[in-house]
């Protein structure tokens, strides 16, 4: 290893570096399976706030009618899934999705005493803590730290594709790592420079130091992003995914997803969801770009036959309240569905009952399940993990993984 | 020879007492002894701070109630909407505005403890008046009472917006002001119960701001009823709710930890420590300058296992870096999206309970942009940023895309050259490595850096080996 080191650090060029460099760092990084290897968690996040109640729209309701003249959805425009429920007709690859048995929707879900501040009920979101405690953990990040020790040290184990990890990937000791595209983020930590340095710094690896723990990071971030590299390299995925943001996202998890990648959860966020002006155009095209996106995806997994190792899930900080507003949109509100893809669920369809509408917390919709027994259920069933430690409670788990 | 662990000692202090050395006064620094550091750095922030503006009376007017969009009836929601966005892009000023303040100012003491009750009283607010008003207040009380801190902070337009005291009324009391003014502003968790915030949410009913970000006290909305809180009793308005806190050892005891967090070391807080410290600091009436006195000036303060083990905040890492290394940006508002992809936006805590600091700065994103920074700003190279990310003021207005700025600067070498015009060539690099890391340079680590420099002058040595010592883990501690 020294000698190697040395007629390395002798004859260290980009290209030597990159040919060399991978193996040296994965040395003390290189993973032993997670429990659940090959399985993906896909979230989702519908950043602002989705309108609920126009996405899977009541349409035998007549209070949604009466509180919504301008915005409600017409009963013969959306895409019928039971007697009273219905898609926004935006959502045509999900209706097919429905149908073919791949889609689980849950009312209702949300927490008690709810806040309609974006960033604030996105904070318990992410971070799954009771409304009035502020935790600066997320709730996979508190996975990664449970899952990711010795001698199961992991390996890119969460992903967000996006410019900053959000508080969701955040863990005491592990954290995710943000990425648009792997080669990207290859391009920003390759140099002769880093790779050297990280490796002058190796002896403090486990130095449980600030300085140690940045000279980890380093070395972890380097690896990773070579890592990341290749194996979105190994199997690219072929398929055809529509040329938006999410699409070219979503491209690259089936990507990773598809050259077997040990990463285990991959964050995505699609925004301007807030419509609280002239919320009709505005949904449309966020709902649609939603649907072509994951319907590419799911369509690429099931031809390649990995759809059952696949679980999507959306979630919106809050929903939007029961009536509209004076401008043609709506305000913030409270509970709000959750969607559930995969070629693995136990139960599909629709799991609860839709929002009662004629029984609202002064025009806001009552949660009935609470979004931590969804979190609770995906680290139980799904990635195999005790939700205990890492939710701070027990919860009772649902049904449906 | 410069006596190397004095020039070490003096480094801790700029850096944490301020935002590092500014390369143009480090001689002037060098040459002083100890005693005259901290007394220096005292009176340098001694005279009262002059208010940042971005608003002139006109804009003011404009804005006024500007955070209660619903309630401005005789705006059009489009109006509504642009006035949002000219309050935005103003709050945006203030923040660069303020970066210069920190980067520049003598009274550094003074802008660090703004920074530290920035992220103590931690709110959002679109309001840029609102703001604006707020960080008026916590400069001018950043070394001064803490007791008359809290009371402005708590009588201040943003805070009671942001918490909600606006609808805290007397039929349907909003525990939310209550709930944070106990537990992050003075006491802490586990030492108050419920029915003490609900007590005091009683007493702060009628406490509200009016169109002009002025406070006033509703009194049809004060339930003027007998309140119990922390065991005592009595008719208790807003103002009694605050004395009784600021009674409290618990409050010294709080704030004494987070000052010792952030000032000193924020992984290792010996108990004994802060209680000698909350006990002065309450003793002396809550007296900020003299619990910064006692911090400063302890011998503890120094010790080893405090030096070079704290890591740099955004904002402090890029303060330090632009006083280290000054520089003109041709883009200065491309320092919001930096902020932004390394964490921290001043004026956006992520919650009221502010940044929660040291190592969750740091993962894999954040700390290669830190690592990149140097070249970056070098390179002229353009960084790349989703702008309605994580930001309840742009949410929803649909900006798709992503912004791309140009962190493009001049940079101005002179300063360090001066500094270093004495030291001979071979002993550059070790001298940079001194001046600019914290903690001591491992042989190893010197090695790759000597590597990787360019030797062929003077200048381009000192040049690329500030840029690469700057491009390290190390560079990221103080």
């Amino acid at each position: 290893m020294l000698i190697k080191r040395r007629t390395f650090l002798k004859t260290a060029s980009l290209a030597a570096a990159s040919l060399w460099l991978p193996r040296f760092l994965h040395a003390h990084a290189r993973p032993d399976a997670l429990p659940n290897r090959g399985k993906a968690l896909v979230i989702v996040q519908l950043s602002g706030g989705n309108d609920g109640l126009n996405t899977v729209v009541p349409v035998r309701n007549d209070v949604y009618y009466r509180e919504r003249p301008r915005i409600a959805i017409k009963a013969t425009d959306a895409l019928r899934l039971t007697d009273e429920a219905a898609l926004h007709p935006a959502l045509v690859g999900l209706k097919h999705l429905y149908d073919s048995g791949d889609v689980a929707i849950l009312h209702n879900v949300g927490y008690p005493n709810p806040d309609r501040s974006h960033f604030r009920s996105m904070d318990i979101w992410h971070s799954a803590s009771p409304a009035h405690e502020y935790w600066h953990t997320g709730w996979i990040g508190r996975y990664l730290d449970a899952q990711c020790q010795p001698p199961n040290p992991c390996y890119a184990p969460a992903l967000e594709l996006g410019d900053a990890v959000g508080l969701v990937l955040k863990g005491q000791h592990r954290k995710g790592i943000a990425l648009h595209e792997p080669a990207e983020l290859r391009a920003a930590t390759r140099s002769a420079y880093f790779a050297e340095y990280a490796a002058a710094g190796a002896n403090l690896a486990h130095d449980d130091t600030p300085i140690g723990y940045l000279h980890k990071t380093m070395t972890d971030a380097i690896a990773s992003a070579e890592y990341i590299f290749e194996k979105s390299r190994a199997k690219p995925s072929t398929a055809n995914y529509p040329d938006t943001p999410i699409g070219r996202q979503l491209r690259t998890v089936a990507s990773l997803i598809l050259g077997d990648a040990d990463t285990v959860v991959y964050y995505l966020s699609l925004s301007s969801f807030d419509t609280h002006i002239n919320q009709p155009m505005q949904h449309q095209r966020l709902l649609g770009q939603l649907d072509a996106a994951l319907t590419a995806f799911a369509a690429d997994l099931k031809a390649q036959g990995r759809w059952s190792d696949t679980l999507v899930m959306t979630f919106s900080e809050f929903g939007r309240r029961v009536g509209q507003n004076a401008s043609g949109g709506t305000d913030h509100g409270t509970a709000n569905q959750m969607f559930f893809l995969g070629g693995a669920l136990r139960r599909q369809g629709l799991l609860n009952a839709l929002p009662n509408l004629n029984d609202l917390d002064q025009g806001d919709l009552k949660f009935d399940t609470d979004f931590r027994q969804v979190y609770a259920t995906v680290l139980e069933r799904w990635l195999k993990a005790r939700h205990q430690p890492i939710l701070g409670q027990a919860f009772s788990l649902l049904d449906f993984i | 020879m410069r006596d190397t662990l004095a020039q070490r000692r003096l480094q801790h202090l700029l850096w944490r007492a301020g935002f590092g050395p500014a390369s143009a006064e480090w001689s002037a620094w060098m040459r002083r002894p100890q005693e005259v550091w901290w007394p220096m750095l005292r009176r340098q922030s001694a005279r009262e701070p002059g208010e940042l503006f971005v608003t002139d009376d006109v804009v003011r007017g404009l804005f006024m109630g500007v955070g209660e969009f619903a309630r401005v009836e005789e705006l059009t929601p489009e109006e509504r909407r642009q006035r949002r966005a000219q309050s935005r892009e103003l709050l945006q000023s203030l923040n660069l505005l303020w970066l210069e303040e920190m980067t520049l100012t003598q009274a550094q003491l003074r802008e660090k403890a703004a920074l530290f009750w920035h992220g103590h009283f931690a709110s959002r607010n679109l309001n840029i008046v609102f703001q604006q008003d707020l960080l008026h207040v916590i400069r001018t009380h950043a070394l001064g009472n803490f007791g008359d801190l809290l009371r402005a902070v708590s009588k201040s337009a943003a805070m009671l917006a942001f918490l909600n005291n606006q609808q805290n009324r007397k039929a349907r009391p909003n525990e939310n002001f209550a709930r944070e003014v106990m537990e992050l502003f003075t006491l802490g968790r586990g030492h108050y119960t419920e029915a003490d915030i609900k007590e005091a949410a009683r007493a702060f009913t009628g406490w509200g701001f009016n169109a002009r970000g002025e406070f006033v006290f509703r009194q049809n909305q004060h339930d003027r009823g007998v309140k119990t809180v922390l065991g005592h009793t009595g008719r208790f308005n807003g103002d009694d709710v605050l004395d009784i806190l600021l009674e409290q050892r618990q409050t010294a005891r709080f704030i004494a930890r987070k000052a010792y967090r952030f000032f000193v070391n924020d992984e290792r807080v010996p108990d004994e420590r802060v209680l000698w410290l909350a006990d002065r600091f309450y003793d002396s009436g809550y007296d900020i300058g003299r619990l910064l006195d006692d911090i400063f000036s302890a011998e503890w303060f120094y010790d080893t296992e405090n030096m070079g083990n704290q890591i740099k905040s955004p904002v402090v890492l890029w303060v330090g870096l632009r006083r280290a290394l000054p520089m003109t940006l041709d883009d200065p508002e491309a320092q919001l999206l930096l902020q932004r992809a390394l964490g921290q936006v001043l004026f956006h805590p992520p919650n009221v309970a502010g940044w929660p600091g040291g190592r969750t700065w740091i993962d894999a994103t954040t700390l290669m942009l830190r690592l990149r920074l140097p070249h970056l700003l070098a390179a002229g190279d353009a960084i790349d940023l989703n702008a309605d990310e994580d930001d309840d003021i742009a949410m929803g207005q649909g900006r798709a895309g992503r912004l791309r700025r140009r962190l493009r600067a001049e940079l101005h070498w002179e300063p360090l050259f001066e500094a270093f015009a004495q030291t001979p060539a071979d002993e550059l690099l070790p001298a940079l490595a001194q001046y600019l890391w914290q903690t001591p340079a491992a042989p190893e680590r010197l090695a790759v850096v000597r590597k990787h420099i360019n030797i062929s002058t003077r200048e381009q040595l000192l040049q690329t080996a500030t840029l690469q010592l700057m491009a390290t883990p190390e560079y990221q501690l103080c």
